[in-house]
């Protein structure tokens, strides 16, 4: 198997941090290190040679070498510079007071621009926005079919009109936005190479008659060398303001993006992290530099949790219940559901330091195992889940039945949940009586709402400490 | 512009600067010094060859250069071509087949449903019989696109609505080119990431029912973009993995992309790279020739 990023540099690390004393041979070799994971992130070779170069000389200052704790010091080089090399902080869009706004995508064909088109649509609707898309792809066949299906599912409007020129078709467009009181435009533009000259001329021609706010580029996050190449040379014919990472949701180390920003000086705005429509993001640095070092992203897992707080599955009552170490399968049925509202277990096991890893050990992070545990306790009565000593040999029988699965799998839960419970109450000991403890951190991040102090326990964090997956 | 000059037109920044390398190694003799051979390694990382493969090249040039002592930049260029070209797998074009079935997968954007089209209109104009199924039923107007190619190869195409269950569409399609007697079948799945396993998993239905049904040989290639960088080899790993690839499509090599990433996987996987893609056109999907790739990638 391969290792991503941050295990590369963790297993360096962890050598280095074993010692107490660094020598210089110590810091070129984690160098090497750095320089091998970087090239296999598709970090442009220029800027690993810059990067390493930089972290190097902070590494070999005198307080590093001399400092108790060397190794933690050059992991936090590390990472600081790589959170300054993605853009240090969050670059958010910014658009003008003028009606409309108007953005443009630009990228070369295959990066993912109709549906990163639909998907900033929607997010922009969600800040109060009334977009509309323009389909200036005139060449792909059905590219503005493709922009109107997706539309129409999302309930945005397309602008599509007569022209098969799409210079005529942007400008008509943002002409029927203002008619008809849209205050967003985004144009989708046709894929083109940027040494096709006629192409990146007639994106030039659609930014001069459209003058939009933004002109973002969209980029795939599996980009190799070559995508610095490709972006500068729509810098310089474009001036573009920014970029959308698409597909990071696979396991591309999105090296692209560390070089685009470093090459270019051009933020990365957007992240897509997934198919549907909600799975755009915004960029934040820091936090995508910890994601790539492996040291997980538990900021934006705090942030998902706290936004489906307001509906946690947990009542007060629950929350009583369980502070007493009183767990029944119902409370493992709605952990499941927390867990799906977060986006799922693949979702939250990346965001979680050494994620990435856990999910490569095996196939335990499987969605379906995860289904197959809902169905074998959906197959039990009430009362077999709220007291599951009473699941004799006939009973687990019927449930395997019920639930379309072998009796060895029904066992294994039930083995699983004894565990689960067990450690509740070791967990219940522990804690401080006055409980309350997760919810300390909500208040800083959250959307700015007063909550009234609680007593929910958050048990870590929502859905991670899963139990049956061991 | 023939293809051969687009690929190399394509590459001529790092063709120059190799050219440049190996004029000065001339100069020097065989006395060359760490500089030279580390910009040279640079140049194929740079081609997205990947570190290892790209260290093992340079090792591999450094002996043949001690022990050949070589008398002409020209002895040293041919070398290195051969040195790559070798390393390509190149047994076993599937288009070469009559009659057989091609299931075309991959992730998303790397231009399937382009590469299917444009192999079907070239299997026609070869006076092939050619059936197109479109089992990309999940992105929007996907199955529109590849109409779009049915009515320009004017081939019959098998579709459904969005939604519908690909391997369903997928048997449809071969039970149709049965009773035509189709030469080629083509059929075009969904881009999903390697990494999701429901997906990957739908895709390995859709592979059953295809050779399940299909009485001809079916075979499965795996679409690249040309740009693709490390994550490729991983890409290719985990979808041989799923479906058994026999081959790959290697599109997009018109940009400054110089598709090296093909070269690791060809090697790891023991599959050929049965066509390229150097343009817009139809035509311009082209048969892969190991040494002419190889050539144009280091500009000799």
């Amino acid at each position: 198997m391969f290792d991503n990023l941050g295990s590369r540099l963790q297993t360096v690390f962890s050598g280095l941090t074993s010692k107490g004393r660094l020598s210089e041979e110590d810091i070129d070799n984690a160098m090497r290190e750095i320089r091998r994971a970087l090239l296999e992130a598709d970090v442009n070779l220029q800027v690993v040679k810059t990067f390493t170069a930089r972290v190097r000389e902070k590494a070999l200052g005198a307080d590093v070498l001399s400092s108790l704790t060397p190794g933690q010091m050059v992991i936090k080089i590390v990472m600081d510079e790589l959170t300054q090399l993605l853009g240090g902080t969050l670059s958010r869009l910014t658009l003008s007071n003028r009606m409309p706004n108007v953005i443009m995508l630009v990228g070369l064909q295959g990066s993912g621009k109709t549906t990163a088109a639909a998907k900033l649509a929607y997010l922009m609707r969600k800040k109060g926005k009334r977009p509309i898309m323009i389909a200036a792809d005139v060449y792909r066949p059905a590219a503005i079919d493709q922009l109107e299906a997706l539309g129409r599912e999302l309930q945005i409007p397309v602008y599509r009109g007569e022209s098969d020129d799409p210079v005529t078709i942007a400008r008509d467009g943002v002409r029927y936005a203002v008619d008809n009181m849209l205050d967003l435009v985004i144009i989708d533009t046709a894929g083109r190479l940027h040494i096709d000259d006629k192409m990146m001329d007639e994106v030039a021609r659609i930014k001069q008659a459209t003058q939009p706010d933004q002109i973002l580029m969209v980029i795939d996050a599996m980009t190799g060398q070559d995508a610095v190449t490709v972006a500068d040379a729509f810098a310089q014919r474009l001036d573009f303001d920014g970029l959308i990472m698409s597909k990071l949701d696979g396991d591309a180390r999105g090296g692209a993006a560390l070089s685009i920003r470093e090459i270019t000086g051009k933020p990365i705005k957007f992240a897509s992290m997934g198919e549907k429509p909600d799975a755009l993001e915004e960029f934040y640095p820091d936090r995508m530099a910890k994601r790539i070092l492996g040291m997980g992203d538990v900021v934006s897992l705090i942030e998902k949790a706290s936004e489906i707080g307001e509906d946690s599955e947990y009542s007060d009552d629950d929350a009583e219940r369980l502070m007493q170490g009183k767990f029944t399968f119902d409370d493992f049925l709605k952990s499941i559901k927390q867990m799906r509202k977060m986006g799922g277990l693949g979702a939250v096991a990346k965001l979680l330091p050494g994620g990435e890893a856990m999910k490569q050990v095996s196939g335990q992070m499987d969605e379906a195992q995860i289904d197959r545990v809902e169905a074998i306790i959906f197959s039990m009565t009430e009362r077999e889940r709220i007291n599951p000593k009473i699941l004799n040999g006939s009973r687990r029988a019927r449930i395997a039945k019920g639930a379309g699965v072998e009796v060895v799998d029904v066992n294994r839960l039930i083995k699983q949940f004894d565990q689960a419970s067990k450690m509740m109450k070791q967990m219940q000991k522990q804690m401080d009586p006055g409980g309350g403890k997760g919810s300390s951190k909500r208040g800083k991040r959250g959307k700015g709402k007063q909550r009234p102090p609680q007593k929910k326990p958050r048990f870590g964090l929502p859905g991670t400490n899963f139990p049956g997956f061991n | 512009m023939s293809w051969y000059d687009k690929l190399n037109d394509g590459l001529s920044k790092s063709r120059e600067r190799l050219a440049g390398q190996l004029n000065s190694l001339v100069g020097r003799g065989v006395d060359l010094d760490d500089t030279f051979w580390e910009s040279l390694e640079d140049t194929l990382i740079m081609a997205d060859l990947g570190l290892e493969p790209s260290e093992e090249i340079v090792s591999r040039l450094k002996r043949e250069v001690a022990a050949k002592a070589f008398t002409s930049v020209e002895q040293v260029k041919e070398h290195l071509v051969s040195a790559i070209a070798d390393e390509f797998e190149t047994v076993g074009d599937p288009f070469k087949l009559n009659p057989v079935t091609v299931l075309a997968v991959g992730v998303n954007g790397t231009g399937k449903t382009t590469s299917v089209g444009k192999l079907a209109k070239q299997a026609v104009d070869e006076g092939k019989t050619v059936v197109l199924g479109s089992a990309d039923t999940f992105r929007a107007a996907a199955t529109e696109q590849l109409d779009i190619w049915a009515q320009r190869a004017d081939v019959p195409i098998i579709k459904r609505d969005r939604g519908a269950d690909a391997a369903s569409v997928a048997y449809e399609t071969v039970e149709h080119a049965e009773e035509l007697g189709a030469n080629l079948t083509l059929i075009d799945t969904a881009g999903r990431l390697h990494t999701s396993l429901d997906l990957m998993r739908e895709l390995e239905k859709v592979q059953r029912v295809t050779r399940d049904r299909s009485k001809t040989p079916t075979f499965t290639v795996l679409v690249m973009d040309a740009t693709t960088g490390q994550n490729g080899l991983i890409q290719a790993r985990e979808f041989n993995k799923a479906l058994a690839l026999d081959a790959v499509i290697l599109t997009k090599l018109d940009g400054t992309a110089k598709g090296g990433i093909a070269l690791a996987i060809s090697k790891e996987l023991d599959i050929p790279i049965v066509r390229i893609g150097v343009g817009e056109d139809i035509d311009d999907l082209r048969p892969f020739e190991p040494h002419e790739f190889a050539r144009a990638l280091i500009g000799s």
